[in-house]
């Protein structure tokens, strides 16, 4: 396998989608634990979409699609969690709304813009072509970001994921921290699609904690372990797709799944 | 020392009043029993003491040492995750984070104050979820108390625990009410005769703010 991993390297678009995919599996993995707990997993999932929606009429405007789409989802995350606490639309059914309009308006800009076929499976099932050494420079700085905010805030997080009423009451501004949350999620969902693919990229932040949830006591340990297998699980995926000739998104997922099944096994066994 | 007074307090959603005219002072070491049929505003009120709902009209003035968010507080009916994985120590620290800046560590003496004052400092590296009502209702406790040492504000702490529990709960909130106030919404009409020294009613058929012997009194009467 480190054979293997040697020959990948030498090429530069394979170390860039390398490197990329080790800074967005270990983001989500810490933003995963406080989403999963609070069963918002699916927040993920519909970001994606609208990250996919996004990407294409990028495309087709002639716009870099990571800047124009991280306003458009970070919007998008922002009015999820409003239409969640103020209207009667509940959350699931905000997120499903929001995630088949952007997948339609998506589909629909791509269909007019001919041409821009391949783009389509990119965006939907990712690529490691399609990381550029641009796209890995906005990922670390994305990175950068994102794991110093989760650092700084972990104890709030932890807080209002547990008990977000009493966090509310010691002075913790919840609609704030849950912004933030949003945000970094759709940080790393935008960055990650051009990776795994708007279809799969939500599993990056879903799987690694489920498993690390079968194998921890507190949030601490759920965070680490939830990391370290997000790594692990991608570096894996990343080697046997290459290995295989199989695609990658789906090869890092079904590792996961994998991992998954696994963890859940061990804990029903001991 | 006055901790805290309400001034004709008033709620008002649409033409319904939550409360209305409301009037009450506490002073230091006060425990007082907020009682009341269901929807009479008791959860409402202690949500306007903590600052999360602003009255209609009305003031409540704190004690000027008391910062508004250094109230220990335990929620009616907390749900958790049945597998959420947070430890003892974890849920208890959540305590001190009003008292702990962004990058500065957690008050580690105030964290184990609180669990050694519940008696569950033998319990902090379990997962809290896995523990039994009566613990885990101690361990909020323990959570309240590691954010304030002032005031505690409970919201029908006795809920879903047994007679047992109960009994040991209440035996601890007197303890606690040697050195600090309390203010505890209650449907446990069997106890709140027995714990407590102020007793205000929310029933719009029989109000009431006085001390509980008074108010075993009217009852009685």
């Amino acid at each position: 396998m480190i054979n293997i991993f040697i020959e990948m390297i030498k090429y530069a678009f394979i170390s860039r989608a390398f490197f990329a995919g080790l800074i967005i599996s270990f983001c989500s993995a810490l933003i995963g634990s406080s989403l999963v707990l609070r069963k918002q997993s699916m927040i993920g999932d519909g970001l994606s979409h609208v990250a996919f929606g996004a990407a294409s009429i990028a495309t087709m405007l002639g716009f870099a699609p990571i800047e124009f789409s991280i306003p458009i989802v970070i919007i998008a995350a922002i009015l999820i969690l409003q239409l969640n606490q103020n209207t009667k639309i509940n959350g699931d059914a905000a997120i499903a709304v929001l995630s088949a309009s952007a997948l339609a308006l998506g589909t629909l800009f791509i269909s007019i813009n001919q041409g821009t076929n391949v783009d389509l499976n990119s965006y939907l099932f990712g690529s490691i072509l399609a990381i550029t050494s641009h796209d890995l420079n906005i990922c670390i700085i994305l990175g950068i970001i994102i794991i110093s905010t989760f650092i700084l805030l972990r104890r709030q997080i932890f807080a209002i994921t547990f008990d977000a009423e009493f966090a509310s009451a010691i002075g913790i501004k919840v609609n704030t921290y849950n912004i933030i949350s949003a945000i970094i999620c759709s940080l790393i969902i935008v960055v990650g699609m051009r990776m795994l693919g708007a279809l799969l990229i939500s599993s990056l932040i879903i799987f690694p904690c489920l498993s690390a949830l079968q194998l921890s006591k507190t949030f601490l340990q759920n965070t680490i372990i939830s990391a370290i297998l997000s790594v692990t699980c991608f570096i894996i995926g990343f080697i046997t797709s290459y290995a295989l000739n199989t695609p990658t998104g789906a090869t890092i997922v079904l590792v996961n799944l994998f991992t998954l099944i696994v963890c859940w096994v061990y804990n029903k066994l001991r | 020392m006055t901790i805290l007074q309400a001034k004709k307090l008033c709620l008002r959603y649409g033409h319904h009043y939550a409360f209305k005219d409301l009037s009450f002072k506490l002073m230091d070491k006060d425990f007082l029993c907020i009682v009341g049929p269901n929807g009479s505003g008791k959860t409402t009120l202690l949500k306007c003491i903590l600052g999360r709902i602003k009255p209609t009209s009305g003031t409540i003035i704190l004690n000027n040492e008391l910062k508004k968010h250094q109230i220990g507080y335990l929620p009616q009916n907390p749900i958790f995750k049945p597998a959420f994985p947070a430890s003892v120590y974890e849920v208890v620290s959540m305590g001190v984070l009003n008292q702990t800046r962004l990058l500065s560590r957690y008050p580690k003496t105030k964290i184990e104050s609180a669990l050694k004052t519940l008696h569950v400092e033998n319990l902090s590296h379990l997962q809290f979820s896995t523990l039994s009502g009566g613990q885990r209702q101690r361990v909020l406790l323990a959570r309240a108390l590691a954010a304030s040492t002032n005031l505690l504000i409970l919201d029908e702490p006795s809920n879903n625990l047994d007679y047992s529990s109960k009994q040991d709960f209440y035996n601890t909130l007197t303890e606690l009410n040697d050195s600090m106030t309390i203010i505890m919404v209650t449907h446990d009409l069997d106890h709140h005769n027995l714990i407590g020294n102020k007793i205000l009613s929310l029933n719009p058929k029989l109000p009431f703010f006085g001390s509980t012997n008074d108010y075993v009194r009217r009852i009685h009467d």
